[in-house]
């Protein structure tokens, strides 16, 4: 035994790293993905018999209005959320000098990121808060009447995404800071000497050189924006008339809240917002497939 | 240097910016200064409709007051319990996948590498269900233990895509000297790989810290009470009870936020090296 041990170890050896992870992954991540597409085609409480009831619980998506208010801000936060990617690079080029104290500014501009989405999602309800929130009476000492973001249908998720776009633009930061850093210093002198600069030398020379931040940065943002759930959450509930919600929120309200426990429904919907998040999960590994194989 | 060095700048340009700084900074970080001056603002002000001008006395005893009648504490000490497991489970499992996925080449590896990469993406509702119910049937549900064991499952992909990428950017040499030696594959990992691996476990134990530490929901799927909660998830609920009691609120707030950002300031190299690891090649 120990002999075969010892002649095949590097065979084996791979396996026996892998296999305490990769089992833990295994059982939490990668088995529920699959159970829960089954659930998604059961009448399921959570605790009774669960009742086979095949396609239903999508025909029933089909005619749910509420999913359509989910799924249209879904695509709302997947658009705006995109602001992260300039802003972020604008703060970053902002931010990349070398002065005294810039580092003392780079970390405190990167702090909203720091901070759970629960305190940021309390810190802009506050922000937002009718008759004594800042921005309540900012807008109420310019126009001369205050408006209650979150509780207006017309702007709540304006003012969520906002909310969720304050840390991510300070994500998008720190990859681009990180990623300037980096930029070929002979290549900008290069550009110099051939007259370029301001919006020329950054379009041509600097943003191509940036592609893997902002890949990432790409990557980050929208992951971000379809796992939408905590701010949501927190500043709304969803409301007001469930004008706020998100597919990610809309399916823990059906599977989980005191709206019921219709676990297949809720299942459902998080197979929805698996396929569209899948959509771009395949992209990122396509991409990252590639650059493994050039490696 | 992009954007030219301001040193270079025009001396008006030069003082313009030193003054740009400081002034984007407040505005940025409006929102947290306007809390963080709540949080020791005195109730008598919130009450005389002072909100946002200088608190009339810093009053400190907001910060007591939340101890004293919430169960704050016990919240912090759950998130620690949940938190601090997490860490080292996932940097433990990721140290040894990571290891393996980098080092050997076999049939699967890189999908098996990737199914690590791709899980760690999923949206957290598709596994929503499934994992509450394994929780429950273990008799795990609303322990500090079964959120922790679900944290270091999950945090394990995230944590091998980066212990993968940073050893296989090791010099290859060291591990093929140590086996032309005799050593084996076990004592390589221990001896060789794993001394050099101390930047990237620096960098993942903070990072996890934060994220875990942040984490709402999970915390409110599950776990239910005070008993049980971290902070996140307490705080949601305290803000419940506390209607309009801003000053609570803000000082409970800070008090939630304060642990990832002394992590943050303490281990800001690592944090930072371990976010933008793969942004830049």
């Amino acid at each position: 035994m120990q002999a075969y041990l010892k002649a095949n170890q590097r065979r084996l050896a791979p396996w026996l790293f892998l296999a305490p992870g990769a089992l833990f992954f295994v059982v939490y991540v990668i088995a529920p993905i699959f159970q829960s597409m089954a659930i998604s085609f059961y009448d399921w409480d959570g605790l009774g018999e669960a009742v086979w009831i095949g396609l239903d619980n999508y025909v029933e998506l089909v005619d749910d209005e509420a999913f359509y208010v989910s799924l249209k801000n879904n695509v709302l936060w997947l658009a705006l959320y995109m602001l992260a990617v300039p802003a972020g690079l604008l703060i970053a080029i902002f931010l990349n000098q070398t002065v005294w104290g810039i580092r003392a500014y780079k970390s405190l501009f990167f702090f909203p990121f720091v901070i759970s989405q629960v305190v940021v999602g309390l810190m802009f309800s506050w922000f937002y808060a009718p008759n004594f929130g800042l921005l309540y009476a900012i807008i109420e000492a310019i126009t001369g009447q205050g408006v209650a973001i979150l509780a207006e249908e017309r702007f709540v998720t304006y003012g969520i995404i906002a909310a969720g776009l304050w840390p991510q633009i300070a994500y998008v930061m720190i990859l681009y800071l990180t990623g300037l850093n980096n930029v070929a210093p002979d290549q900008i002198e290069a550009a110099r000497l051939d007259g370029a600069k301001g919006w020329k030398m950054l379009w041509y020379v600097i943003l191509p050189q940036l592609r893997p931040a902002t890949f990432i940065a790409v990557v980050v943002t929208v992951i971000g924006a379809l796992r939408s759930f905590d701010l949501v959450s927190i500043m709304t509930t969803g409301g007001p008339f469930g004008s706020s919600r998100v597919l990610s929120f809309y399916m823990y309200e059906q599977a989980l809240s005191e709206y019921g426990y219709r676990m297949g429904y809720g299942a459902a919907i998080a197979v929805v917002l698996f396929a569209i998040m899948m959509v771009f999960i395949t992209g990122f590994i396509w991409k990252m497939w590639r650059d493994e194989k050039d490696h | 240097m992009f954007p030219r060095p301001i040193q270079q700048a025009s001396p008006q340009a030069r003082v313009l910016y030193q003054i740009a700084l400081p002034i984007a900074l407040i505005l940025w970080l409006l929102p947290l200064i306007g809390v963080a001056m709540t949080s020791v603002r005195p109730s008598s002000d919130l009450a005389a409709g002072n909100y946002f001008g200088l608190p009339s006395a810093i009053a400190f005893d907001n910060y007591l007051a939340v101890f004293r009648n919430s169960p704050i504490a016990s919240y912090i000490l759950n998130s620690f319990k949940v938190t601090i497991p997490t860490v080292i489970g996932a940097v433990a499992l990721s140290c040894m996948t990571g290891f393996a996925l980098a080092v050997y080449k076999f049939r699967g590896n890189v999908l098996i590498f990737f199914l690590f990469v791709a899980g760690n993406f999923v949206p957290f509702q598709i596994l929503m269900v499934p994992v509450r119910d394994l929780t429950l049937q273990l008799g795990l549900y609303d322990t500090t233990l079964g959120l922790a064991l679900f944290h270091i499952a999950f945090q394990t992909g995230f944590c091998t895509l980066f212990m993968r990428n940073f050893i296989r950017a090791l010099p290859y040499e060291l591990i093929e000297a140590a086996r032309v030696e005799g050593v084996s594959e076990i004592r390589i990992f221990w001896y060789v790989v794993l001394p050099l691996m101390r930047p990237a476990i620096a960098a993942l134990s903070v990072l996890v810290f934060t994220f875990i530490w942040n984490d709402y929901f999970w915390a409110t799927v599950l776990t239910t009470g005070a008993a049980t909660q971290p902070v996140t998830a307490g705080l949601y609920s305290l803000n419940g009870q506390w209607v309009a009691a801003w000053h609570l609120v803000s000082a409970g707030s800070i008090i939630a936020a304060l642990p990832p950002v002394l992590m943050f300031f303490l281990m800001q190299k690592h944090f930072i090296a371990g976010l933008t690891l793969g942004a830049v090649k």
